[in-house]
């Protein structure tokens, strides 16, 4: 039975040699394929966004970002999204664990409606949370022009990320080697700490950036439940589709600009973040 | 001491895992559970470990009773047989994982760690993570990792059902050599006979949740116990009213006080053997009988396809009842 013969591990192993640039031709087109796509809808958009806040100079920039309005709709939509990210990181790691981990009737149905804040068109969205928690609200709930209608409406469309993100490395992660854990002295907590988290942490991370970038871009879904006051609900984007409707395509497009920049420190951020708590374990 | 196990029942719902299991494992020993897949030997194990709880009766690792002591608290070391590797940390990492949680000092650790590398052979692959290792190497390091925290017992769960044969037959002599360097009360779960009766000073035979059989590797391979131990732990077949092993069968071309007799209806040579089937002239045993010779012998004997044979039991050979 323990006598058949199979080639020793090694034998069959192969090492890829390859210089950074050497391309070949079908890979060469694809690179170029994906290259032009990139940049007729990412990059040459976006440094066109760049170029127009800049035409109209550098104290445009920066009237548009001091003026009163515009820096509290900024500070509203990035705090706002901030704890959003955070409110997501601790509850989508817990409901992915819970789908992923337990057992339980109806589980498939959770599955499926998980996703429907992203599937939704924001604007319907809107609406649901506008019938649910506006001024005829049927449970008595009404944040209609409140800051906490920006928070419920960003909550409502984000939860999906961190989920969906955490999920798959979940299952992919051997229940066997939280046992190991455990024979090896390990309570719950330091497993957790020490096994756990930092080999979810880079999915966490990207669900996090995820539904960071989709809560300082968010428009729909909130419109209609904040009110869009100024100085008190009114979120970023709002601000850029007045300053649009006013013919002030410069101040709008600076806004963008400061999203851009904000997303972009965002990202890098959560990216030192992970590989300092994977490198601490 | 080393462990004693009484009255252990475990179900998995209306599936009888384990069925009244008393067990005396020895200290300083290397056994083997040895049984068929899904016969209850791992549970039994993770029981032992605290992985899994029984639903009545006890557990006493080195005289201390750890029915209700928690996995994390026994001092077990656990070695499964996917390596449950701890995939972001280096091979050091993994190894001194059980020490830092114990927060023993750095130094202490760092040399417990190195002394570890050298035992398991891993010297040069510290630094390196468990993805980049080889399967073996891998199961080197989960044992390393097991052994760190000094554990009272040592439990494998096949430990080598995951490699290739060559590699499973290497880790197999040298676990056995690891093992009597540190003479650690070690219990080991396989389905291989040949790994169990190879390796272990004891073997315990568990089919359908109950033991069938204890001993030494010489006692259950030449008294098994029953039909299922003799069968379970080589090819056996049917001679007259007896079990015989097929190596244990002496064969003939010359008429002489037979057990059986009939014509070699099936050569196969399989390196240094020629595996024999001899169908029976006796219409009341038409069963083929399995007979193995080695190719010295059947030359020496002049053996050919076809030729008509007497076989019996060798001498000294006690054949099991039917």
């Amino acid at each position: 039975m323990t006598t058949e013969i199979q080639p020793a591990p090694g034998a069959t192993r192969k090492r890829r040699v390859r210089s950074a640039t050497s391309l070949t031709r079908s890979s060469g087109i694809g690179l170029g394929l994906a290259v032009t796509w990139f940049s007729l809808l990412v990059l040459i958009p976006l440094a066109l966004v760049v170029i127009q806040s800049a035409d109209g100079g550098w104290q445009t920039f920066r009237d548009t970002l001091t003026n009163s309005q515009t820096a509290a709709a900024l500070r509203l939509t990035v705090t706002q999204a901030l704890i959003v990210t955070l409110v997501n990181v601790v509850f989508g790691t817990l409901i992915a664990w819970v789908l992923v981990r337990d057992h339980f009737w109806g589980k498939r149905i959770l599955e499926v409606i998980i996703d429907i804040p992203f599937a939704l068109p924001t604007i319907v969205a809107g609406l649901v949370l506008l019938s649910l928690y506006g001024p005829d609200s049927p449970i008595g709930i009404n944040v209609a022009n409140t800051e906490r209608s920006v928070f419920l409406a960003l909550l409502f469309v984000t939860l999906p990320f961190v989920v969906r993100t955490v999920e798959p490395v979940l299952l992919e992660l051997d229940p066997e080697v939280e046992e190991a854990a455990a024979s090896l002295g390990a309570s719950r907590f330091t497993t957790l700490r020490r096994i756990l988290l930092p080999a979810l942490a880079p999915a966490i991370t990207a669900g996090a950036a995820l539904s960071f970038a989709r809560g300082i871009s968010e428009y729909g879904s909130l419109v209609l439940l904040s009110g869009n006051l100024p100085n008190k609900t009114e979120v970023a984007s709002v601000r850029i589709l007045t300053y649009i409707e006013n013919g002030n395509e410069a101040a709008a497009a600076s806004v963008a600009v400061l999203l851009l920049g904000v997303a972009l420190i965002a990202i890098i951020l959560l990216q030192v973040l992970t590989s300092v708590v994977s490198k601490r374990a | 001491m080393g462990i004693e196990i009484r009255g252990i029942n475990k179900f998995f719902g209306d599936f009888v895992a384990l069925e009244d299991i008393n067990l005396s494992i020895p200290s300083g020993q290397l056994t083997a559970l040895l049984g068929p897949s899904g016969g209850g030997k791992s549970t039994l194990l993770r029981i032992i470990a605290g992985l899994e709880s029984s639903d009545s009766g006890t557990v006493e690792i080195e005289g201390v009773d750890t029915t209700n002591v928690p996995a994390q608290k026994r001092n077990v070391g656990f070695v499964f047989q996917h390596y449950a590797a701890f995939k972001h940390m280096t091979v050091a990492k993994n190894i001194a994982f059980g020490l830092e949680i114990r927060k023993r000092p750095k130094q202490e650790v760092k040399d417990r760690v190195q002394e570890l590398l050298k035992l398991v052979h891993l010297e040069q692959w510290s630094d390196r993570l468990p993805s980049q290792l080889s399967g073996g190497q891998r199961q080197r390091m989960a044992l390393a990792r097991a052994l760190a925290i000094e554990p009272s017992v040592l439990l494998l769960d096949e430990p080598f059902g995951a490699l290739d044969a060559k590699v499973r037959k290497e880790l197999r002599d040298w676990l056995r050599r690891l093992h009597d360097e540190v003479h650690v009360t070690t219990v080991f779960v396989t389905h291989d006979q040949e790994e169990a009766l190879e390796v272990s000073d004891s073997l315990v035979v568990i089919n359908e949740g109950r033991i069938e059989q204890i001993g030494s590797p010489d006692d259950l391979y030449d008294r098994p116990a029953s039909d299922f131990v003799l069968s379970f732990l080589g090819p056996v077949t049917r001679l007259g009213d007896h079990l015989i092993r097929p190596h244990d069968i002496e064969i003939s071309r010359y008429e002489q006080a037979a057990t059986a007799t009939g014509k070699i209806s099936r050569w196969t040579r399989v390196g240094f053997e020629i595996r024999l089937e001899v169908t029976p002239d006796d219409t009341l045993h038409p069963d083929p009988i399995q007979v193995v010779v080695t190719r010295a012998e059947a030359t020496a004997l002049g053996l050919h396809d076809g030729d008509q044979v007497w076989l019996r039991p060798q001498a000294g050979v006690e054949p099991v009842r039917g």
